[in-house]
């Protein structure tokens, strides 16, 4: 027991600490002092991924999984978290929401974010899926005043609701066909007794519930809207965290039924097609958005797209791509969302023309922009690129060329939606000034991640090396 | 004439009556009317819980979803306090289209369930059927292999609780905020 | 199996029997005089103000919220308490962490007035 703890040590000290967060903002009721918490909290759970040794195995029976993927996709999600806590005190304060409970809801939800990125069960990818969920709900819910808020409050729950209804009847399936819950048992239990039609039919309902989380068409309407309506803040975070999280848990289940089957050309047809939609669908919507919000919306779903393309790959390579791309669209979209908290206040600055001759006025925001925006659209030399590259090539690799080529295809009409909103920012006179008023944490946090964007792009053999490696010591 | 046994005469009694209710819920004008009936549809499929032997089951359908979430069902109608409910009838086809291919497919996989008489896969541990849904089997169950999901289970509700706060709770805030809206 | 559930159906089949055969017994036997004063609503002799359907606050909502979290937490006592004696301590320390851990929250709930009526 007490070397299980130790196994899972950034879930267990997450799971104290969310204790910590509740009982201090109860009991001292400062905004601040939780706000400090919750980023002293994602950067414990950070120093314990890389300071304690995690070895190959499970903990907890075979409840939890141990080892590199596991502490590559945590790494992904507490940085997320604390790049979202580092950006978001100044927006929540001008929307009047700086409440302690929005960070304990972050970190509520980055906890669920870790149980799906280290499951080696369906129970604990259900309970992780679920805690991840509601926390969302409410976040997107927190401008309690706003009807747009409660909007996509409302919308995000009743459709999350419907989909994670099929992730459960999928898994309940799943067990009626092979009669276990855990992945490496259901695998040797399909080896043995075979696969049925039903499993099949729970496989699907459990993708469908995936598919919902990580938007890909057709299952992506709700996106727009609720990253619209929620707290820029937390769209930034839904839009990263929630989507690296959907991924490394259908990472996770794929990789343990491959095992058992030999031949998965339906599932890797699917998944193709599935990725060809939505680059397509995401890519030319996002062509029409004035909406700066609803373009990034739409670019989400396109990045998802990006993102199934190494999914149908269905290999290391593939999924190792899927992990790195998760971590720099992490870093970029935080940093994209991030500039747009910093100027929009109460609604205003929404479309891209807002943003016109940013330039002259904020020109370190600008630049900074314009950096994620070159990242986004998946120029070289920012990180984006490398996770392109890594994805398209893994595809070629498992005999998909005509995907890959696709999906260069789908990049290259991205690069006119992003770098519109560059030409606004640099080429246009300015209209009424946008009122910025970063603070020097959000302003420092951004300008990092510039520069972690930028050094990925440049340097990103060492982190491909861990992706790699999460995945080669995962699959064996 | 085949002999009808006492489970055999149960399910078909409690099957019916869940049909019965299910029809009451969707098809009754007033809100509270359809709840009431939900509570019956619960309180049927309890009881066909119970014939499947899954006794823990049946006592949390009552006790949860037929006690404490019909409780919220019932709040909601009070609290959206429909005045005319004729309006919300709906008239959307495709609304109804959906409906109807989705209860198709589902009627479709009972029958192929059904149908193909899949091999009821052995449970793992060798433990017989009536056994698997007491409170002590799932206690035991639950205190061993599933201990984790348990006790994690607490963080989800935390999450709820701290939600629930947030979202729900009146003049909720910092005293700033609230002290600008009395100035 | 289901034989051993006999006597709560007998009970549920008596209550549901008793109910109807005593509101039947009423309507047929009671002396039906209706008039306009009789039919009106009975509110203590007062003139009955406005409908019955007010629309009620959010904060019984709540409270009701408060009351499914916790039942859920109570449900998942009754498979333990089944084995109390099996698992001794050691299911007694799962069980008190899991109280423990919602406790947390029980403090939260009564510290940010989540069950104050102002």
């Amino acid at each position: 027991m007490l070397n299980d703890l130790l196994l899972t040590l950034p879930i267990t000290i997450a799971t104290v600490w969310v204790l910590v967060l509740i009982l201090c903002e109860a009991f001292v009721h400062n905004a601040n002092l939780t706000r400090w918490l919750t980023a002293i909290g994602f950067a414990g759970i950070i120093a314990s991924i890389f300071l304690i040794p995690s070895p190959e195995g499970y903990a907890y029976g075979t409840m939890l999984r141990t080892g590199t993927f596991t502490n590559f996709s945590n790494f992904i999600f507490a940085v997320s978290g604390l790049l979202v806590v580092s950006i978001s005190d100044k927006y929540l304060e001008e929307e009047e929401i700086n409440f302690g409970e929005y960070y304990i809801i972050l970190f509520i939800s980055t906890i669920g974010m870790m149980l799906m990125g280290s499951a080696a069960n369906l129970s604990v990818i259900f309970i992780g899926l679920e805690t991840m969920s509601v926390a969302l709900y409410t976040l997107a819910g927190m401008l309690r005043k706003d009807v747009r808020s409660n909007e996509a409050a409302m919308k995000y729950f009743l459709l999350g609701s419907f989909a994670t209804g099929f992730f459960l009847y999928g898994i309940a399936l799943i067990y009626g066909a092979t009669g276990e819950l855990a992945l490496p048992r259901i695998a040797a239990s399909l080896q043995t007794n075979g696969v049925s039609t039903l499993f099949w039919i729970g496989l699907s309902l459990l993708m469908i519930g995936f598919l919902f989380k990580v938007s890909a068409v057709p299952f992506h309407q709700w996106t727009p809207d609720v990253y619209e309506g929620s707290p820029t803040t937390a769209a930034a975070f839904m839009s990263t965290g929630s989507k690296a999280a959907a991924f490394s848990s259908l990472i996770i289940v794929l990789s343990n039924i491959s095992i058992a089957l030999p031949n998965n050309a339906v599932l890797q047809t699917a998944f193709a097609y599935i990725a060809v939609a939505t680059m397509a669908v995401g890519n030319i919507t996002a062509l029409t958005q004035d909406n700066l919000k609803r373009m990034l919306a739409y670019s989400s779903i396109a990045h998802a797209g990006y993102m199934l393309v190494g999914i149908a790959a269905g290999s290391n390579e593939g999924y190792s791509g899927v992990l790195y791309y998760a971590l720099i669209y992490t870093l970029m979209n935080v940093g994209a969302f991030g500039v747009i908290a910093v100027l929009e206040r109460h609604r205003t600055l929404t479309n891209a023309s807002d943003y016109a001759g940013l330039f002259k006025q904020h020109p370190l925001l600008a630049g900074l922009m314009a950096v994620f925006m070159f990242s986004l659209a998946g120029l070289p030399p920012f990180g984006g690129f490398v996770g392109k590259y890594k994805v398209f090539a893994a595809a070629v690799e498992a005999d998909l060329t005509w995907l890959a080529i696709v999906g260069v295809l789908a990049s290259v009409v991205s690069v006119y939606y992003y770098l519109r909103v560059v030409i606004f920012m640099f080429m246009r006179d300015p209209e009424p000034a946008p009122q910025a008023n970063a603070n020097a944490t959000g302003s420092f946090a951004l300008v990092a991640i510039a520069v972690i964007v930028f050094l990925m792009g440049i340097f990103p053999t060492e982190v491909l090396k861990l992706a790699d490696n999460a995945m080669k010591v995962a699959l064996k | 004439m085949p002999e009808i046994n006492l489970s055999t005469a149960f399910f078909i009694g409690l099957g019916s009556l869940t049909i019965v209710a299910s029809l009451g819920t969707i098809l009754s004008r007033s809100p509270v009317t359809s709840a009431l009936f939900l509570v019956l549809n619960f309180f049927a499929l309890g009881g066909i819980y119970l014939l499947l032997e899954a006794q823990f089951i049946a006592v949390v359908q009552v006790i949860v979803y037929a006690g404490a979430i019909m409780v919220l069902f019932l709040f909601v109608i009070m609290l959206l306090n429909l005045e005319d409910e004729q309006r919300l009838t709906e008239r959307y086809d495709v609304k109804k289209g959906f409906a109807i291919l989705f209860a198709g497919l589902l009627l479709v996989e009972v029958l192929y369930v059904v149908g193909l008489k899949t091999p009821a896969i052995a449970p793992r541990l060798g433990t017989v059927a009536a056994e698997i849904g007491t409170a002590k089997y799932i206690g035991q169950q639950l205190l061993t292999e599933f201990l984790f999901p348990f006790e994690i289970i607490s963080v989800l509700l935390l999450g709820a609780i701290v939600g629930a706060v947030v979202l729900a709770k009146k003049n909720f805030g910092p005293e700033r905020a609230t002290a600008k809206t009395t100035l | 199996m289901i034989e051993a559930y006999l006597p709560i159906f007998a009970m549920i089949v008596i209550a549901i029997v008793l109910g109807v055969l005593l509101l039947t017994l009423g309507r047929l036997l009671g002396p039906k005089r209706s008039n306009s004063e009789k039919m009106s609503t009975y509110e203590s002799g007062i003139e009955p103000v406005g409908t019955a359907k007010a629309r009620i606050s959010v904060k019984y909502y709540l409270v009701a919220m408060f009351f499914i979290i916790f039942d859920i937490e109570v449900i998942f006592m009754y498979p333990w308490a089944v084995n109390l004696r099996e698992f001794g301590v050691s299911g007694l320390v799962s069980m008190i962490t899991f109280a423990l851990l919602l406790l947390v929250g029980y403090f939260y709930i009564l510290k940010k007035g989540g069950l104050e009526w102002n």
